[in-house]
C-alpha cells in the first residue's frame, strides 16, 4: 500500500493561492448573501454535517433500546418517535441534498468550464429553504415529535396520532423545494452553460449522474408535496380524501408518497454513483469503461425509476394485478444499475490502482451497494417480499444502499476533493483508518440484521422476542464502531484546514477541468473560459499537459 | 438546423397577433362545445370527449401562446417530459384501482 | 441530445466593465444575453414541470373517486353554477389572449399596449377571482364545505335544493350522498390551489405594470414578461382541465 498517485507540490515553498473564493470577501454577510455556487455548497456541507449527527444520535438511541428486548430505554411512543425523526432528518436532510446540494454545487460548473450556475440567487434561496426547513424540524423534535414513521402512512398520520404531524409535514415540503430549485439549477446549467469543446459525452459522468437526479427532483418531489399538503387538508379539516368513513382511500397517500419516494432513493443514490466513477477511474489511472453505458444507465435509472413506485406497497392492498406489474418492473429497475457496477469493475480491470481513502471508500461503495442492491431483488420479487417486508431484511436492505452505498460515497466524494474546496490534502494514514472501521462498523451494524429479518423480526418495534437479542447486540456494538468511524472524519478533516499539507491544483493527477485550475478555485472559476479539446478521463492528454508544463518552467 | 441557430430563431421569432386571435377564436369555440357536449347524453362518451376537447384546448394554447411551436427542440422535449411523467403517474396509479375490482386471479 | 455542442464564444478576458458593450442586465456567469434568456426561459418551463406534477396528484385523486362514486359527483357538481363555471373559463381564455398580446408587444417594444394589455390580463384575472369568491359564497351557505358541519340534505332531498331540481336529481342513497364531500374536497382543493396561483400571478401582474409603465420591458429585454406569460398560461390550462372535470360531469338530464 505504499505505492500512492499523490503528488503535492514542494512543501517548503507552497502557499494557498491568496486570491481565492474563500478570501475573495470577507464577513458574515458575503457568506450569507453569497451568489457563488462554491461558497453555498460549504455553507451546505457545515448544515448537512450538523443535521447528520442529529440524525446519527437519533440512531444511538435505536440501538440502544434495541440492546434489551424489552422497551426499558424509553417508551414504546418515544421510540416511534426517535426511529421516525432518525428516518426524516437522514432522508430529508441528510441523503437527498448530500452529494449535490455540496459537491454537485462546487463542482458542477467547474467541471464544465461555466463560472456558476444558471440561477446563483435560485441557488442561495435553496439552501435558505433547506435550513428553514432544518430548522422547523428541530423544533418538532423539540415540542414532542411525531411517532408515524417518516412514511406518515395513512390513516395513522391523518386520524389516529396526535403528535406533529404538520409541523414535520411542512418541513419536509419546504425541504422539497429546496431540492426541486437545486435540481432545476442543474439542468438549466447542464443544458446552457457548458463551456466550448464541452459536448454531451465529454462530460464527466458525475455531471450526468447529477443531471439524471436532478430530473427525478424536479419531476417527482412535487408529487409527495401534493401529498404532504392533502395530508395536511385532511389533519385540520377532515376533507376525507383519505378516510374510509367518508370513502377515501388511505392507500392513496401511499400512492402520491411513494410515486416520490422511490425516485428519491434513486435522488439519493446517483449522485453517489457520479462521485465513483469519477474516484473509480483516478484511482485506476484509467478511463471509465464504457462511458456511454454507463451515462446511459444514468438516465435509464432515472426514467425507469417513475414507474416501480408501488413495490413499497405490496402488502397494502393494492390488486395483485398491479403486484403482478410492479414487480416485473423492479426487475428492469435493476439492470442499469448492475451495469454500473460491471462497468466499474471492467475500469478496475488492468488499471493501476492504488489506495488512497477515496478508493477504499469506493470499494466499500462497490460490495456493500452490491450487496444492498441484490437484496432489492429479492424484495422485488413479491413472493419473497410478503414475507420479508416490513421486517429487519428491509432495513438492512436500505442501509446498506444508503450507508454503505451512499454514505460511503459522499465520503469518497468529501476526501476526494476536499484538496480542491479548501487548498489542503487531509492526513492520509487516519482517513485510511477511519475508511476501514467505518466498513468494519457498517458490516457488524447491518448484516445481522438482514439474518433478523429472514427470522421474523419486525422494524419499529421497541420490544422484541428475547431470541433476537443476540444479534441485536452485534448490531448496536458495530453501531457503536460505526459512530468512531465517522466521528474521526470531522475531526482529522477540521484539524486539515489549518495544518494539511498544501494540495496544489492537481493532487490526484485526475482529468477533469476542476483539477486544471487552482485550489481552492477562483470565485469566478476560471480566468479564461476553457475550451474542451479532449474527451472524458483521457489520461494520455494529461501526461501531455505535464509534460508541456515540465518543458516550460525549465 | 445547429443548435444556436436555433436558439436564436426561437428567441427572435416574434408569433402575429392574428395567430393569436385565431387562437383565441378557437378556444372561445372549443369552450362552447363541451359546454354543449356535457348536455347531450353520449354515454361513455361524455368524459372521452369532454377530455378530449381539454386537450384540444391545453394543446393549442402549448403550441401558440406559449410559443412551443417555434420553440426549440429542447423545450418541446420538456413539455413531453412532462406530459409524459404527469401521465404515468395517473394512468399507473389509476391501473391499481381499477384492477382491484378484477378480483382475485 | 438536441444541443450537443455548447455554445461557442471566443474566450473573453477579466470580467471589467467597459471591455465589451453589454447591457446592464447580463449577469457576469453568461457568455451573452442570448444564453441569459435561454437559460431564464428553460428555468421557467422546468418550474412549469414541478407545477404540472403538483396538480398531477390531485388530478389523479379525482378521478380515482369519479371512477368510484359517479352518481355522487353527478349530484355534487350540479350544485356548481354552470353560468359562473363557463364565464369564468371565459375570462382566463381572455386574459390568456390579453396576456400573448403583452408579450407581443414588448417583443415590438410597444410600451402603452404592453401596459394595456398587462392591465386587462390584470382585470380579466381579478373578475376570476371575484367570481370565484361569489361561488365560493354560495357553497359556505348551502354548507357544502367539507369539515364544515357539511350537509348532505341537498342530495338527500334534492327537491328542496333550487340547483338539483334544475338539474332533475333523483335522491341519492345515504352511503353515496357521503361520498359527495370527497367530491367537494377535491373541488376545493384544486380551485382553491388554482386560485392560489392565480392570486400570486396578480400580484406579480400588478408589480409588472409598474416596471412596463417605467419602460423596463420594452428596451429590448422581455424574459420577464415572456416568462411570466408562460405562468400565466400554465394557469389557464389548468383552469381548461378543471373547468369540465368539475363542472361538465353530465349536465343532461337524468333518464
Amino acid at each position: 500500500m505504499s505505492a500512492t498517485i499523490v503528488s503535492l507540490p514542494d512543501q517548503s515553498t507552497a502557499r494557498i493561492p491568496k486570491v481565492n473564493f474563500l478570501t475573495k470577501e470577507n464577513g458574515l454577510l458575503s457568506w450569507l448573501l453569497t451568489g457563488d455556487h462554491k461558497r453555498i455548497a460549504v455553507l451546505y456541507l457545515i448544515s448537512l454535517t450538523f443535521f447528520f449527527f442529529i440524525g446519527g444520535a437519533l440512531a444511538g438511541l435505536i440501538r440502544l433500546e434495541l440492546l434489551t428486548p424489552q422497551t426499558d430505554l424509553m417508551a414504546t411512543d418515544t421510540y416511534n418517535k426517535v426511529f421516525t425523526m432518525h428516518g426524516v432528518i437522514m432522508v430529508f436532510f441528510f441523503l437527498v441534498p448530500s452529494v449535490p446540494a455540496t459537491l454537485g454545487n462546487f463542482l458542477i460548473p467547474l467541471m464544465l468550464g461555466a463560472k456558476d450556475l444558471a440561477l446563483p440567487k435560485v441557488n442561495l434561496l435553496s439552501w435558505y429553504l433547506y435550513v428553514a426547513g432544518g430548522i422547523l424540524a428541530i423544533y418538532t423534535m423539540a415540542t414532542g415529535g411525531v411517532d408515524t414513521g417518516w412514511t406518515f402512512t395513512t390513516p395513522l398520520s391523518t386520524h389516529y396520532v396526535n403528535t406533529n404531524v404538520l409541523t414535520t409535514g411542512l418541513a419536509v415540503f419546504i425541504a422539497g423545494f429546496s431540492s426541486i430549485f437545486t435540481g432545476l439549477n442543474f439542468i438549466v446549467t447542464i443544458h446552457k452553460m457548458r463551456c466550448p469543446g464541452m459536448t454531451w459525452f465529454r462530460m464527466p459522468l458525475f455531471v450526468w449522474a447529477h443531471y439524471a437526479a436532478s430530473i427525478l427532483m424536479v419531476l417527482g418531489t412535487p408529487v409527495v408535496a401534493i401529498a404532504i399538503v392533502l395530508v395536511a387538508l385532511e389533519r385540520t379539516i377532515g376533507i376525507g380524501v383519505f378516510d374510509p368513513t367518508k370513502g377515501g382511500d388511505p392507500l392513496l397517500f401511499q400512492h402520491l408518497f411513494w410515486f416520490y419516494s422511490h425516485p428519491a432513493v434513486y435522488i439519493m443514490i446517483l449522485p453517489g454513483m457520479g462521485v465513483i466513477s469519477e474516484t473509480i477511474s483516478t484511482f485506476s489511472r484509467k478511463r471509465v469503461f464504457g462511458y456511454t453505458a454507463v451515462a446511459f444507465s444514468s438516465v435509464a435509472i432515472a426514467v425507469f425509476g417513475f414507474f416501480v413506485w408501488a413495490h413499497h406497497m405490496f402488502i397494502m392492498g393494492i390488486s395483485n394485478y398491479a403486484v403482478l406489474v410492479f414487480s416485473l418492473l423492479t426487475m428492469l429497475v435493476a439492470v442499469p444499475s448492475a451495469i454500473k457496477i460491471f462497468n466499474w469493475t471492467f475500469t478496475l480491470y488492468k488499471g493501476s490502482i492504488t489506495f488512497e481513502t477515496p478508493m477504499l471508500y469506493t470499494f466499500g461503495f462497490m460490495g456493500l451497494f452490491t450487496i444492498g442492491g441484490l437484496t432489492g431483488v429479492f424484495l422485488g420479487t413479491s413472493g419473497t417480499d410478503i414475507h420479508l417486508t416490513e421486517t429487519y431484511f428491509i432495513v438492512a436492505h436500505f442501509h446498506f444502499v444508503m450507508v454503505g452505498g451512499m454514505l460511503m460515497a459522499f465520503l469518497a466524494g468529501i476526501h476526494f476533493w476536499w484538496p480542491k474546496m479548501t487548498g489542503r490534502m487531509y492526513p492520509e494514514k487516519i482517513s485510511q483508518l477511519a475508511a476501514v472501521v467505518t466498513f468494519i462498523g457498517f458490516n457488524f451494524t447491518f448484516f445481522p440484521q438482514f439474518i433478523l429479518g429472514t427470522l421474523g423480526m419486525p422494524r419499529r418495534y421497541a420490544s422484541y422476542p428475547p431470541e433476537f437479542q443476540v444479534l441485536n447486540v452485534f448490531s448496536t456494538a458495530g453501531a457503536t464502531i460505526l459512530g468512531v468511524g465517522y466521528l474521526l472524519p470531522i475531526l482529522y478533516l477540521t484539524w486539515s484546514l489549518k495544518y494539511g499539507e498544501i494540495a496544489g491544483n492537481n493532487p490526484w493527477q485526475a482529468t477533469g477541468l476542476e483539477w486544471q485550475t487552482q485550489s481552492p478555485p477562483l470565485t469566478e472559476n476560471f480566468l479564461v473560459t476553457p475550451i474542451m479539446d479532449h474527451e472524458a478521463y483521457d489520461y494520455e492528454w494529461l501526461e501531455n499537459q505535464k509534460e508541456k508544463e515540465v518543458a516550460s518552467v525549465g | 438546423m445547429t443548435d444556436q441557430k436555433e436558439m436564436e430563431e426561437s428567441q427572435h421569432h416574434v408569433v402575429s397577433p392574428v395567430i393569436y386571435l385565431i387562437v383565441f377564436g378557437a378556444l372561445l369555440v372549443f369552450t362552447a362545445l363541451t359546454v354543449g357536449a356535457s348536455y347531450v347524453e353520449m354515454g361513455i362518451f361524455n368524459p372521452i370527449a369532454a377530455i378530449l376537447i381539454a386537450c384540444i384546448k391545453a394543446v393549442i394554447v402549448v403550441l401558440f401562446f406559449m410559443h412551443v411551436k417555434y420553440s426549440s427542440k429542447l423545450t418541446k422535449l420538456t413539455v413531453i417530459a412532462g406530459i409524459f411523467t404527469f401521465v404515468t403517474l395517473i394512468s399507473m396509479t389509476l391501473a391499481d384501482y381499477i384492477s382491484r375490482a378484477w378480483g382475485r386471479w | 441530445m438536441s444541443d450537443s455542442t455548447a455554445i461557442a464564444h471566443s474566450p473573453h478576458d477579466a470580467p471589467e466593465h467597459g471591455h465589451e458593450e453589454h447591457p446592464a442586465y447580463l449577469r457576469h456567469h453568461f457568455e451573452n444575453v442570448e444564453q441569459q434568456a435561454d437559460a431564464a426561459g428553460f428555468a421557467m418551463w422546468l418550474f412549469l414541470l414541478t407545477e404540472v406534477m403538483f396538480f398531477g396528484g390531485l388530478f389523479t385523486a379525482y378521478l380515482i373517486y369519479r371512477n368510484w362514486y359517479y352518481p355522487a359527483f353527478v349530484a355534487a357538481s350540479h350544485q356548481l353554477d354552470i353560468f359562473w363555471g363557463t364565464l369564468n373559463t371565459l375570462l382566463l381564455i381572455s386574459s390568456s389572449f390579453t396576456m400573448a398580446m403583452g408579450v407581443w408587444c414588448a417583443e415590438t417594444r410597444k410600451k402603452q399596449g404592453l401596459v394595456l394589455c398587462l392591465v386587462l390580463t390584470f382585470i380579466l384575472g381579478i373578475g376570476f377571482l371575484g367570481i370565484k369568491t361569489i361561488e365560493y359564497k354560495e357553497k359556505i351557505e348551502k354548507h357544502h364545505v367539507p369539515g364544515f358541519h357539511y350537509s348532505l340534505n341537498s342530495f338527500l332531498n334534492p327537491d328542496t335544493d333550487e340547483a338539483a331540481v334544475k338539474a332533475g336529481d333523483k335522491p341519492l342513497p345515504l352511503d353515496m350522498a357521503r361520498h359527495t364531500e370527497v367530491y367537494f374536497s377535491l373541488y376545493f382543493a384544486m380551485t382553491g390551489m388554482h386560485a392560489l396561483h392565480m392570486i400570486i400571478g396578480i400580484a406579480i401582474l400588478g408589480f409588472m405594470i409598474f416596471r412596463a409603465q417605467a419602460g423596463a420591458y420594452t428596451a429590448g429585454h422581455v424574459t420577464f414578461v415572456e416568462n411570466f406569460g408562460l405562468y400565466w398560461h400554465f394557469v389557464d390550462i389548468v383552469w381548461i382541465f378543471l373547468f369540465p372535470l368539475l363542472y361538465l360531469i353530465s349536465r343532461h338530464a337524468n333518464t
